[in-house]
């Protein structure tokens, strides 16, 4: 991974400028991954079959590979920035909507949806759940603000085992309704199924993003306190607020489009940290680039390793991102922060 | 001028500042001393809206602090609390950029990079701007954040005992500085100190607090007497004039 090969240079001087070559270098990568996996796929598409205008061809190239392709690049830039957005609102940068129990809360409410409304269109669901992750990301903050000891670990720490607790109670209420192999969909998350008309849902989480960077300094200034906040003017809860409905409603909408893709949110911003620090304005799109180029790479390799059967994404990106878990918290650990 | 009247603040049943009424003058620096537990950082997080009051009123060239709307009030007066240990990793210059954030709501302007290069310079720091903040020793990062202040030109400048961590040299260099902020350039500094030789020798006026309560107001001729300290910490100190300052000996 770029992670490893990163580490040797940690920046000590004039790495506040923010690097565009290197940037648009990343932007053509990642748009050199999103063109094959246009043509990866079990039926076999070349960029010559297209031209020739096979009608079959053509269909399952615009009905599977855009959109699916669209819903990587897409899900991949908002679940990113949503964890940024998250890091800064913790003041902590190993928490993400999975490790704080937001991804959880928003499984449980479509549950709840599920079992309650049975037949709630998807937009009904994904507001149930969009509440349930604010209630549940809510629930984190506030036990955070009654932590007396901020040790660093002891943050990421509170988030997993709260979100342990939501999402054993909602295993256990699938289980007794027999929902267990539904709900496995919306734990793990997976590309395959996102043909045209079930990924458009998406365009909402990328219109959230834009948000995040239109607010991108507050953000900043929120992540360097209430007091310092309070001096500049700000209105902290405010700030807050608005961070928890946004990193809220992308988690709610990816569970529910595509299902969890745990660690993306912490892996990320962290390298990007580590390039060229968090000054948000400047972070995003380097988050946004690396967030999207991670997910396509995994959701690519995903449909390559055992082809012509396929690995869900969420499990690619969870093995690789727990390793790199493991790598950032040790190293931010022996490090002075 | 900032005018205190009866500043109240409580927690459950304890009062830790009890109806302070003063008068801060604009200009110079004015320091506010007394024991741990006086309720001085309080009586500072009060004016500066960063705790409400309980009771009574604080208000700031005619800006009641509990009223005015957040970045009026930001471009009057700035604080800085002791503690600022920043989990973000910025740039000195994104730090001190952030002192423009009550001018420009985050949209940078001519104007903002010229008082950004202005503090800056001021604060000998041009050289380490595009440093990482968490990379600095604790005496240059201290001086970004007062550069960050700066930055936000604000008339008052408030400080939560900006020596904390501090070695000598260090210390002698803030103090010199924040009597440069007041006589070069205008400022009203208030700022909680522990070290009351410092506040002697940088002061033109001396809180003087003790539970909850302010005791003395004055020039630090008339707090620095063996009478005045004796009330205010219960501790004998002899003081002695070393060249024209007054210097309270509390060490044996």
């Amino acid at each position: 991974m770029a992670a490893l090969a990163l580490r040797p240079q940690r920046p000590t001087q004039q790495h506040g400028s923010p690097r565009p070559a290197l940037l648009c270098l990343a932007g053509g990568t990642v748009l050199l991954l999103a063109l094959l996996s246009l043509f990866v796929g079990v039926s076999d598409i070349s960029p010559a079959d297209l031209l020739t205008g096979d009608p079959d061809v053509r269909q399952t190239f615009l009905v599977s590979r855009v959109p699916r392709t669209l819903a990587v690049l897409l899900a991949g830039i908002a679940l990113s920035i949503s964890g940024f957005i998250l890091q800064l609102m913790a003041r902590n940068r190993f928490v993400e909507p999975s490790t704080v129990g937001t991804a959880e809360s928003a499984t449980a409410g479509i549950l709840v949806a599920t079992l309650v409304l049975p037949g709630t269109p998807i937009l009904g669901k994904m507001l149930v759940a969009a509440l349930f992750a604010m209630a549940g990301t809510a629930l984190f903050l506030a036990v955070l603000r009654r932590i007396p000891l901020r040790n660093t670990l002891i943050v990421p720490l509170v988030g997993i085992m709260l979100g342990g607790v939501i999402s054993s109670v909602t295993t256990f209420f699938a289980y007794r309704f027999d929902l267990l192999q539904t709900l496995n969909t919306w734990m793990i998350g997976d590309f395959s199924g996102l043909v045209r008309g079930r990924y458009e849902l998406l365009w909402i989480v990328a219109a959230l993003a834009v948000v995040g960077y239109l607010c991108a300094d507050r953000f900043t200034v929120a992540g360097m306190g209430e007091e310092f906040t309070t001096n500049l003017g700000l209105d902290y809860r405010r700030t807050m607020n608005l961070g928890l409905v946004l990193v809220s409603l992308i988690s709610a909408v990816v569970v529910v489009v595509v299902g969890a893709i745990p660690f993306l949110g912490l892996i990320v911003p962290n390298l990007v940290s580590l390039l060229i620090g968090d000054n948000v304005r400047r972070a995003v799109p380097w988050i946004a680039v690396l967030g999207a180029g991670f997910v396509l790479a995994c959701d690519i390799l995903g449909r390559i390793i055992r082809f012509p059967f396929e690995i869900p994404v969420g499990v690619i990106v969870s093995v690789i991102g727990s390793v790199l878990f493991i790598v950032l918290l040790v190293r931010g650990n022996t490090g002075a922060r | 001028m900032i005018t205190i009247d009866h500043a109240t603040k409580r927690y459950g049943t304890t009062t830790v500042v009890d109806a302070v009424s003063c008068t801060i003058p604009r200009g110079g620096v004015t320091s506010i001393i007394g024991p741990n537990g006086a309720g001085k950082s309080t009586l500072l997080s009060m004016m500066s809206r960063l705790l409400p009051l309980d009771a009574g009123s604080v208000v700031v060239d005619g800006l009641d602090v509990s009223a005015t709307a957040g970045p009026v009030l930001a471009r009057t007066l700035a604080i800085l609390r002791q503690e600022n240990q920043l989990t973000v990793r910025l740039s000195v210059r994104d730090l001190v950029g952030f002192g423009r954030f009550p001018h420009n709501n985050g949209r940078p302007t001519v104007v903002d990079r010229e008082h950004i290069d202005r503090a800056l310079a001021y604060l000998d720091l041009t050289d380490l701007a595009h440093r990482f903040v968490d990379e600095l020793s604790g005496g240059q990062r201290q001086r970004a954040f007062i550069a960050m202040v700066l930055a936000q030109d604000t008339d008052y400048v408030l400080l939560d005992e900006p020596l904390n961590n501090l070695d000598m040299k260090h210390s002698v260099d803030m103090m010199r500085l924040l009597r440069r902020l007041a006589d070069d350039l205008g400022k009203t500094v208030v700022l909680v100190i522990h070290d009351i030789n410092f506040a002697s020798c940088y002061s033109d006026t001396i809180l003087a607090m003790r539970e909850g309560a302010l005791l003395r107001q004055g020039t630090p001729e008339e707090i620095m007497t063996p009478a005045v300290l004796h009330e205010v910490y219960d501790v004998e100190i002899q003081v002695e004039q070393i060249r024209g300052n007054r210097i309270g000996v509390y060490f044996a």
